[in-house]
């Protein structure tokens, strides 16, 4: 990481700080805003906050491996996540998603070359009405198919 | 996503409500009296629980601390429950409303939304609605005038937790700690949030509380049976033709909500999500109720065609991966269970082994830390004794012959 970009990202977690407070309560709100812009939160993201509420590194690195939308590790630059709970599961969701990995040429958990996208599944999204379901980002899709849940994606810049 | 509000219409939940009333009604009444308002509403914790919302109330109004706090828990992560959902999308006056009411019962000043991750597309409509009330001083300092009234709602998020649904695994991860579930005593109402008096109450139940200020509590009362006063929401999904949210009275038949959501050849229902039971035709004349079959709302059907076997594999893979992995009990049961079913799936079973599994389950029940580890092993235990005959003995032994 150049100099600059870690200026650049310890300015940004400072300001998150100020608008949520330095208590430890903050923290996940925080994190949920770093994690929203980059994808992921990295360790020396983990260290800046970590310093600024005055906590040990370990202990945000623990939250973050407790929480199913946070990581360390670097993901695509969009996170696609694929219902795989029951009512999705019952209206085609494997249909889904076996169309996505043969188009982006991934297995699900993976990320595409280009580094455009992650595609996961994720636990009951609550849209169980209107399966099978997708997110894009923080946006979510209802009653797709497999040709329109590859069609949203081209959408995705 | 499309709003349907106009079209939703319900004896309780979804009855005529005007934005602000239960506000202003509270504010002229004495805490007191709506604690007595909510006694005779008999109004139960809606999350699944049914804890009764009066006591709940009693107990930390009752509870000495210059700080305390109402949580609402928008967390709702049961496998087919979406009522949540909907009704702060469509109705959050309501629920807003319910807290104000709850924040002068209990003599709280702040309130806090814990919204799942999953619903993060409704975090900016939700604040642009708390603004609108600032504006019209519902939230804010010496609410509608009523002096020394100040009151604050701020919406949280969660990071996709199954667990931080449970209050006190809701609690830490509030106070920016894992998710993991604490050891009761305390409870929340003494030692919750930054170890103040905290009462934790689902979306529903505070929407519940903005009709019951207004109407009273023998209005609401009069709905449901004896033990189960009011309506629930239903969270209808799976094989049927109009899957969505119902508002039924407590005590409506499996068989009368089947025939209203258009289920056809309907095998089974899953009646309380991925952690309730599974309730097989022979029982569809059992009632919906807390003296029954009692359920957080999720109702998830499934016709001839369905193999229960999968059904209870996606469930207890679920349960695998939402286990906060605290207690034994859990962490290991879930994945000896899953692996139950996968040995079941390749016909590799010994029915001893599949009758320790199920004590097993029992025991997970006794001895886990919280209601995750409790209940997980109820579909494994009613799938498999439910449809003993499909999963080990249709057609020349069932899987037991292949």
């Amino acid at each position: 990481m150049f100099v600059a970009e870690k200026n650049a990202l310890s300015e940004e977690i400072e300001s998150y700080v100020n608008k949520y407070g330095n208590d430890r309560s903050a923290l996940l709100m925080i994190l949920h805003e770093i994690q929203n812009k980059h994808r992921h939160i990295s360790e020396f993201a983990q260290q800046e906050v970590a310093r600024l509420l005055n906590i040990h590194p370990v202990e945000v690195y623990s939250v973050i491996s407790f929480f199913a939308f946070l990581n360390s590790d670097p993901k695509g630059r969009n996170l696609v996540r694929i219902c795989q709970t029951i009512s999705c599961d019952m209206k085609g969701k494997s249909g889904l998603v076996k169309a996505i990995e043969r188009e982006l040429g991934i297995e699900i958990g993976g990320t595409s070359k280009d580094n455009k996208f992650t595609v996961e599944y994720a636990n009951c999204l609550g849209l169980c009405d209107m399966g099978p379901a997708m997110a894009i980002n923080d946006q979510v899709f209802l009653q797709l198919t497999p040709e329109k849940a590859v069609e949203l994606l081209g959408k995705v810049k | 996503m499309e709003t349907i509000k106009n079209k939703r219409t319900g004896p309780v939940i979804f009855s005529e409500y005007k934005r602000g009333d239960a506000i202003k009604k509270a504010l002229s009444m004495t805490r007191e009296d709506i604690l007595f308002e909510l006694k005779d509403s008999k109004l139960k914790g809606r999350g699944g629980a049914g804890f009764p919302t009066s006591t709940k109330w009693m107990l930390t109004a009752a509870a000495k601390s210059d700080d305390k706090f109402l949580v609402c828990n928008a967390d709702e992560g049961e496998p087919g429950t979406f009522k949540d959902r909907v009704l702060l999308m469509e109705f959050p006056e309501l629920v807003f409303d319910g807290m104000v009411v709850g924040g002068y019962t209990i003599g709280s000043q702040k309130g806090i939304v814990y919204l799942r991750g999953e619903y993060e597309y409704l975090l900016k409509p939700l604040q642009d609605y708390l603004e609108v009330m600032r504006k019209d001083n519902l939230l804010g300092k010496n609410i509608l005038g009523k002096k020394d009234f100040n009151y604050d709602i701020e919406i949280f998020l969660g990071s996709g937790a199954y667990v931080c649904g449970e209050e006190t695994a809701l609690i830490e991860s509030l106070e920016g700690h894992r998710g993991e579930p604490r050891n009761r005593p305390p409870y929340p109402i003494n030692t919750g949030y930054l170890g103040r008096p905290t009462s934790v109450n689902n979306v529903e139940t505070l929407a519940a509380v903005s009709h019951i200020v207004v109407k009273g509590g023998s209005w609401f009362a009069k709905f449901g049976t004896d033990k189960s006063t009011g309506s629930k929401l239903f969270s209808v999904s799976g094989d049927c033709e109009k899957p969505g949210v119902y508002e039924l009275p407590w005590g409506t038949k499996i068989s009368e909500l089947l025939e209203i959501v258009g289920a056809k050849k309907t095998k089974a229902v899953q009646i309380g999500g991925a952690s309730g039971h599974c309730v097989p035709k022979s029982q569809f004349d059992r009632t919906m109720a807390y003296e029954d079959v009692a359920t957080g709302g999720s109702v998830i059907v499934f016709n001839e065609s369905r193999d229960m076997l999968h059904v209870l594999k996606n469930f207890m893979e679920f349960f695998v991966e939402e286990s906060c992995g605290q207690c034994t009990p859990c962490r290991m049961g879930n994945v000896k269970l899953l692996e139950g079913v996968e040995i079941i799936e390749k016909g590799e079973y010994t029915f001893a082994h599949i009758n320790k599994l199920k004590d097993l389950g029992r025991t997970m029940q006794m001895a886990s830390k919280c209601g995750l580890g409790q209940s997980s092993p109820n579909p494994f235990i009613s799938i498999l004794e439910n449809f003993n005959d499909e999963i080990f003995n249709a057609g020349n032994g069932g899987r037991n012959g292949k």
